[in-house]
This record gives structure tokens, sequence and C-alpha cells, in this order.
């Protein structure tokens, strides 16, 4: 790539001077100044099949880019040909870790549109399961993590820890990964008998996964020393791109939108604490991932002692045509900020689906973070971005 | 010297050569077969909440390691196409043969070895530096310049772990007076604790940080986790041996394990007290020729156990963390240890 | 590189050593099998005899994986003098479980309860197009599916 050109007949600038790193051809000539690596669409370090074509000088990374789309579903162009539950079922899917996530500012946003609201213990429910599906992904990060750092025990940890929670999820919407439980006004089905105490049991069993996560990978000082100083995200630089949820807080900035944003759910009902970090490296990501999961635990333990009875589905009609109208619902997403821009004219499905995922932020500041790194490091840096490829492609 | 088989025959000099030479042969992969079924699919899997192999061989999976061989073998021999054909071949031979040449010393009883030499430590460990040689070569001809990068980082690994290594040896060395493998056994089984010979004096007690400082560096020799960048380079890229298929792939596998069985040998001989119980339990000679294979394998398996449990906890180092552990921290370490060894030896 | 701290790098050996000594919490499938909770979403069961191939199922499949025919026939009336009655009667009843995503908004949407969860999860086939199940299939899946469960405390209670 960086031999010179002959000029183009007929072009005044060479347009192959704007071509995208990503059409570099990775050749194995083996005396060249820089080499290109490309972190291909198949590899066990990118959650999926990212491609981060970086060039190298040695050991250090001199650029990267991010090539995304290779698992684009095209759900905005879906949504337009779908009704409102077809479409709840499909986004279940953009982000598969925490998928009850998914559907809730998407419903929100009908249901404003509709002037309904659901029930109180509807929202509790929903709540408490938004919750637990972060649980989920958290706990899943926790062991991964530790596993593209080189321990491989962590990893089988989170993933026994997190079966837990997808009992829990099973039981009461009939899948693990896809519950698609949320309907426009309410929730499908009520819980099931004993429900509420298999919860209580199952956080008991997630705090006592913190305290393993926290000796064995956080106090770990081989994992300080491959995750402290590396990846330094500067918090106004973070936020200027994009970057939401766990890996802005780690940069210190104090932001959550449970707590600041519109409210929605019944998070304005709830007491708790917003974990922030002040150095942004990967070890706070961790360690705010690590806090943030027990700070859910403790969430919903709060909210099973407050949940009132009664229905969990409000007055909607049969076949449901939303009115006309435009509606923005953003939420706090286990993977960040994740927002739904539904515009309807009248139909039984919208007009338009706008989809703001989180990780297509954060991978965005990957060319800025990854210069100057070493190889292994860029693996550390992906890994504590946390980001899942159905949402960067959706 | 091996003239007392115990069988009281007269058995000639090439038929005993044959013998050890059959015996080595077949011990160095059943070995490896043991220790991978032992530790890495077993003890691993535990650790991590679940079984492993059940069903290969119907009681508890043991056959598994031996259908994958069986696997590796029948595999298609896949050379690329711009790879030097010759050391592409003989790399992975390089690494086994240093494997194979380190067990000639380690004694498993009173006369059970292929050959006690004088200066069996030394030997045993510059034989096994042989295989940085043979890793040197698998990256260089494999034609794909990652794989050289992987070689290259093994490479550098490997020697700079060889120093601790030596030197924490070089402290059993001062205080038995002999490098032979035999002496140090003897040494320990026949010594006393300030008069007291109910144990013998097992080296670990006065060599704690030799010991440490070998497990460590043997961790290392043997590229295994905290200290497998090179070959865990398979997230990133992959290591030197990404070339390899069928059974030049065994061979290095068979190398690897096979190349921990010999050093937690080394380390159970040399501090444990190797095959040797102690002298003053009084127990005969020729009960310690069956026994003394016994009781070397069970201190190899504490040491082996030791090794693979770090092995399946810690994340791994950088390569510059790593080279940075070595030079800037053991070594100083073990040069304090032999100064320390050498003053308390003449001391006492 | 500084100097490592004991007390965390031993912690770390402690707790996979203590696992290491706890059971193991792996199931062992083919031997020992786990059951889904009552309301898994296994496989779709057909109960034929309330269809009345009204279609909404088929209409409200993301997918459009369901593929239903049927026709008219005339029956004798119910009662003496009256007129003839019409009744739709189902022809095909496939689901293409490949395509199928298992949403349940089939079961959900079905007026007449033709359609039923059952927590069966072992029907897979060796080549694709077997995946297309027909109403005897999904007849025969109706013996899997459970009665409802009890709801939580402080459910309302319907009628």
């Amino acid at each position: 790539m960086s031999t010179t050109n002959p000029p183009l007949p007929g072009f005044d600038v060479d347009p192959r001077a704007f071509r995208h790193l990503a059409d570099a051809q990775v050749g194995v000539e083996l005396d060249t100044g820089d080499m290109i690596l490309n972190l291909g669409p198949q590899h066990p370090a990118t959650h999926g099949t990212l491609r981060l074509v970086v060039r190298l000088d040695g050991e250090r990374v001199i650029a990267a880019d991010p090539v995304i789309g290779y698992m684009h579903r095209g759900y905005e162009k879906l949504a337009e040909f779908r009704t409102y539950p077809q479409i709840t079922t499909l986004i279940n899917r953009i982000d598969w870790l925490s998928s009850f996530a998914n559907e809730v500012p998407f419903i929100d946003a009908a249901e404003q549109l509709m002037d309904v609201k659901a029930p109180p213990r509807a929202q509790y429910i929903r709540t408490i399961l938004t919750e637990l599906s972060r649980i989920a992904t958290f706990v899943l990060f926790l062991g991964e993590m530790g596993l593209q750092v080189g321990a491989l025990t962590p990893a089988f940890y989170g993933f026994r820890d997190r079966e837990h929670i997808l009992n829990l999820i099973e039981a009461a919407t009939g899948g693990r990964f896809h519950p698609n439980f949320n309907r426009i006004g309410g929730l499908k089905d009520d819980l099931p008998w004993g429900w509420i105490n298999e919860t209580r049991t199952a956080m008991k069993t997630i705090f006592d996964a913190c305290d393993v996560f926290e000796d064995l990978v956080a106090g770990n000082e081989i994992f300080e020393a491959r995750t402290r100083s590396i990846g330094i995200i500067p918090p106004e630089l973070g936020a200027a791109y994009g970057v939401s949820g766990s890996n802005l807080r780690a940069s210190g900035v104090d932001w959550d939108l449970r707590r600041d944003a519109k409210p929605y759910l019944v998070y304005p009902e709830l007491d708790f604490k917003v974990w922030t970090h002040p150095d942004g490296d990967s070890f706070a990501r961790y360690w705010v991932r690590l806090q943030e999961t027990r700070e859910s635990a403790r969430m919903v333990l709060q909210m099973l002692d407050q949940m009132p009875a009664g229905p969990i589905m409000a007055k909607v009609p049969r076949i449901i045509k939303v009115p006309e109208g435009e509606a923005w619902v953003e939420t706090e997403n286990p993977l960040g900020q994740m927002g739904y821009y539904v515009i309807s004219k009248g139909a039984t499905g919208p007009f338009r689906v706008k989809i703001r995922s989180a990780s297509f932020s954060n991978v965005s500041i990957l060319p800025w973070l990854l210069r100057g790194v070493f190889v292994p490091d860029v693996i550390t840096i992906l890994a504590s971005l946390y980001f899942i490829l159905g949402d960067i492609d959706r | 010297m091996m003239g007392s088989l115990s069988l009281a025959l007269e058995i000639g000099w090439g038929t005993t050569l044959a013998i050890k030479t059959i015996f080595i042969l077949m011990i160095v992969p059943l070995t490896a077969l043991i220790l991978g079924y032992v530790f890495l699919l077993k003890m691993m899997s535990h650790m991590q909440s679940r079984l492993g192999p059940m069903d290969p061989g119907g009681f508890h999976g043991w056959f598994q390691l031996v259908g994958d061989g069986i696997k590796f073998i029948q595999k298609e021999d896949i050379i690329p196409g711009e790879a030097d054909r010759r050391v592409f071949a003989i790399a992975p031979a390089i690494v086994v043969i240093s494997t194979f040449l380190v067990f000639l010393v380690i004694p498993a009883g009173p006369d059970i070895v292929v050959k006690d030499l004088n200066v069996g430590v030394f030997y045993a460990l510059a034989v096994s530096s042989l295989s940085v040689i043979g890793v040197l070569m698998a990256g260089w001809a494999s034609a794909n310049k990652f794989s050289l990068l992987g070689a290259l980082r093994a490479a550098a690994q490997l020697i700079a772990y060889e120093l601790p290594l030596l030197l924490a040896v070089v402290g059993v060395v001062i205080q038995c007076g002999t490098m032979s493998l035999q002496g140090i056994v003897a040494f320990q089984s026949t010594g006393s604790i300030f008069g007291w010979s109910g144990i013998g004096f097992p080296l670990i007690l006065t060599q704690f940080i030799g010991f440490t400082l070998f497990l460590i560096a043997s961790q290392a020799e043997l590229t295994q986790t905290p200290f497998d960048m090179p070959v865990a380079e398979s997230e990133l890229v992959a290591g030197y041996m990404v070339e390899y298929t069928g059974f030049r792939f065994l061979f290095f596998f068979i190398g690897e394990f096979g190349t921990a069985f010999a050093f937690s040998a080394i380390a159970a001989t040399l501090y444990l007290g190797g095959w040797a119980l102690p002298a003053s339990w009084g127990i005969s000679l020729g009960v310690m020729r069956f026994l003394g294979p016994l009781v070397l394998f069970a201190k190899i398996m504490a040491v082996s156990f030791l090794m693979f449990w770090v092995r399946f906890t810690y994340p791994r180092l950088r390569e510059d963390q790593l080279q940075a552990l070595a030079w800037k921290f053991l070594i100083p370490i073990a040069l304090v240890n032999i100064l320390l060894t050498g003053v308390f030896k003449v001391a006492f | 590189m500084k100097k490592p701290k004991l007390p965390g790098v031993i912690g770390g050996l402690g707790i996979t050593f203590k696992t290491m000594l706890k059971p193991a919490v792996t199931v062992q499938y083919p031997h020992e099998r786990e059951d889904p909770p009552t309301r898994a979403r296994g496989v779709i069961a057909l109960k034929e005899e309330n269809c009345t191939v009204c279609m909404l199922c088929g209409r409200s499949c993301p997918d459009w994986c369901i593929y239903i025919e049927g026709h008219k026939e005339k029956r004798p009336p119910r009662r003496e003098g009256g007129r003839d009655r019409t009744v739709s009667v189902l022809d095909r009843f496939d689901i293409d479980y490949a395509l199928c995503m298992y949403c349940g908004i089939c079961v959900e949407v079905c007026p007449f309860d033709a359609l039923f969860w059952s927590p069966d999860y072992e029907y897979s086939e060796s080549n694709i197009a077997k995946l297309l199940h027909d109403k005897r299939k999904l007849g025969e899946w109706m013996e899997g599916v459970p009665e409802p469960e009890p709801l939580e405390i402080g459910a309302e209670v319907k009628k």
C-alpha cells in the first residue's frame, strides 16, 4: 500500500488514494516496512464477524480500521414490512446476549405513540427481566475477558453462572435467549409459580460468582499487568465518539440513562448507585462491569420485594393499529445506550424504525484507540470494549 | 552399568542397548499420554466444573488421547508449497529428540537408569534446550511470516528462561557436591536435618527459592500459561506450529507433554528426593527396585499438578512483561540464591 | 514489572482448587436429560379439531413458515329443518421448522386454541427438507403439551 502509483489519465486526484485500508491485499512479502495484519471476520477474539485491518510496524499498531457489515441482517428494512409483534420477535436478535433489553425501548416507543401505559406489575416484571439480562451479559463478559487475556477457567465460570439467569428467563418466558415477551400494553404472561423465590436464590449465586471473579481475575496481578493503562479512553473523546454505557463510565463520566434521562420502566422508584472509575483503561471497564453486576442483583432483589400485584396487560384492541406520530426512546442497555426512532403512519406496522445501537458507536473509537499499542493489547482492548456483532451490524 | 537387571542373567551389551532404546521410545509417548489425560483432560475439566471426556473407552474417557493420536496419524501430510521441505520435516523431530534425550539420565530406582552420567544435571538441562533449535526451524521452514515471528518470540522466551533454570539448579549442585542425579538422590535419601534423619533431607527445605524458580522457569520452557504468548498467539496470529498438521503436530504435542513429564521428573529428583524413600526407613534395595518407579511417579504427579494448576488459572503475560520478569527479577533472585547457598554450605 | 503481591495470585489458585473438588455442573446429555421448564418453546403442536382454517397464524408469522390449505364442505344441519352448514376442513397444515423462529406469535394469536407449545426439542433431522412437518406430526406432538402451570403470587386471576 505504500508504493507510489502512476497517475491515472483523466483524473485530477488519484482515486486510489481514497481507498479504504480494508481493501488492502494482505500479502506475505518478507521485506515490507509495514505489515498489514488482517484480524479477519473469523477470529476467536472479535466476538463475531468483525474484521480489523491493522497496519503494524513490528509489534506496534500504526493504523487500524474496523470493517463491519459482515453480519448485516437488514433490520430496519425488515421492520418496514412487519407488524409490531413480529418486529418484537426480530429485534430480540440484535444484541443476542441481552435480548430482553432490546425489546423494551421499541415497545416503549410504540406505547408512547398509542398513549397506553402498561400496568405497574408489568413494568416491574419488565425491569426485573431487563436487569436479569444485564446480569447475564455482564457475567459472561467477566468470564470471557479472562479468556481473551489468557486464563481458560473464568470463561467456563461465566457460562456456568449465567445458566441460572437463563433458566429463570426460560421459566418465565419460554425462551432462554430470545424471550419475545413484551407486548404493546404489557407482557404476554405472568410469572410462573415459585419464580420469585428461584430468583432470590439465583441472585445469591450471582453475588458469589462476582466474588469469584473478583478474586480469580480482577485480583490477579498478571491480569492487572495486562489491563492497567491499556486502551485509555479520555472522557471527552469518548463522549464525542458516542461511546456509551460502562465504557464511558469507566472513564469517569457519571452518566446513566436509567437515572439521568427521561424516566422509563420503574427506575425512578429504585434506589441504585451508578459506578464510575477514574482511570478509563481496560481494567476500569472490567471493574465497572463487575460492580454493575452486583448493583443489578441488588436492584432485582429490591424489585422482588416491591412488586405490586395486579394485571399485566393494559386494555388494547385485538388488532393494534398505532396512530400516526414519531417517537424516540433510548435506554441503558447492557452494551451501552440503545435507541429506537419509530415513525408510524397509522398502520399495523411502523413506517420506519431507526435503531441506534450501542456497539456501533463503541467500535467507532477503535481507529483512534488502537494507535501505538502492542498487538496483544489489541485483543485486550477489543475484549474490554465488549461489543456484540449483531449490535454493530444490525 | 545395566548388568544387574536382577534377573541373574548374563545379558550382553547389545541386548541391553536394545532394551533401553525400546524402553525409552515407549516411555515418552506414554508419559505424554498420562500427563495429557490426567491433567489436561481431567484436572482442567474439574477445575472448570465439568467432567471432560467420559465416553471414549467407556471408563471416564481414558481412550480419548489414544483416539486423538490415531486421528492425527491418519491425517493428510500437508507441507506448504513454499516451505523448505527437509527443515520442515526435521523440526518436530528435533523437538521430540531432545525430550527423549532428557529421559536418559532420570533415575527411577537404585539401578533403573539408562545411564547415570557424572554430569547428569548438566547434561539434562543442556539437552532440553535443543528444542529451541527445533522451534526456530519450524518457524523458519513454514514460509509464513507470522509463523516466523512467533518462532522468534518463542526462541527469545526459551533462551531467556534457560538462565533461571540453570542458576536454580546450581544451588542444588552446590549443596550436594555432585552433578550426578543418582548422587543427588542418594544425598537426599541418606541426609539428615540437624541430626534427625526421619525424612532424609529433601532439598526443597533449604532450596525452596530454587524450587520455585525451577518451576517458574520450566513453565516458561514449556510455553505454558502464563508464558504461552508464542503459542496462544493463535488468538491473534498462529504460533510457530500453525503449518503443522497430522503426525508432525503430534510430535510437537508429545514433545510438549513429554518435556513436562521430564522437567517434573528432574524437579522431583533434585528437590523432592526422586525415587528414594529416606534411608532411615530401612527399605532394602531389592524392594526399592519395584517401589522406586512408583515413588518417583507419585512425586512427578505432585509437581506436575502444581505446574498445570498454575497453567489453568492464570492469564498470560505479554512478551515484554515476560522478558522483564526473567531478566530483571528471576535471574537476580537466582544469583542471590546461589550466593546464600554457598555461604551456608561453607558455614554449616 | 512490579513485584507481585502474593495474595492475588495465590487466591486465584485457591478458587480453582476448590472448584476442582466440587462436583461438576454438567449434564451428560445422551445418558441423562435435563427437563426444560413448562413454558419452554420447544415445538409447536396442532390440535386439528379446533382449527377453523382462519389463517390468522399463517398471516402473523414473521417468517411466513406456516402453509395452510383448506376447503369448505357442506355438512348436514344440526337441527332438522335448518340450512346446511358450511364447515372449513383443513387439508394441509405444514410448519417449516427450518424457517420457524420459535417466537410463538402463531400460538398466541390463534383464536380457537388450536396451537400449543410443547417442550420437546429432540426432533432434529439429517436433511433440511425433512424439517417441514405436516399436521400428522404436529398432532403427535400434542401428547407432549404440558398442563399450564399456576401463576405467581400477585397475578391477576383470569376467568
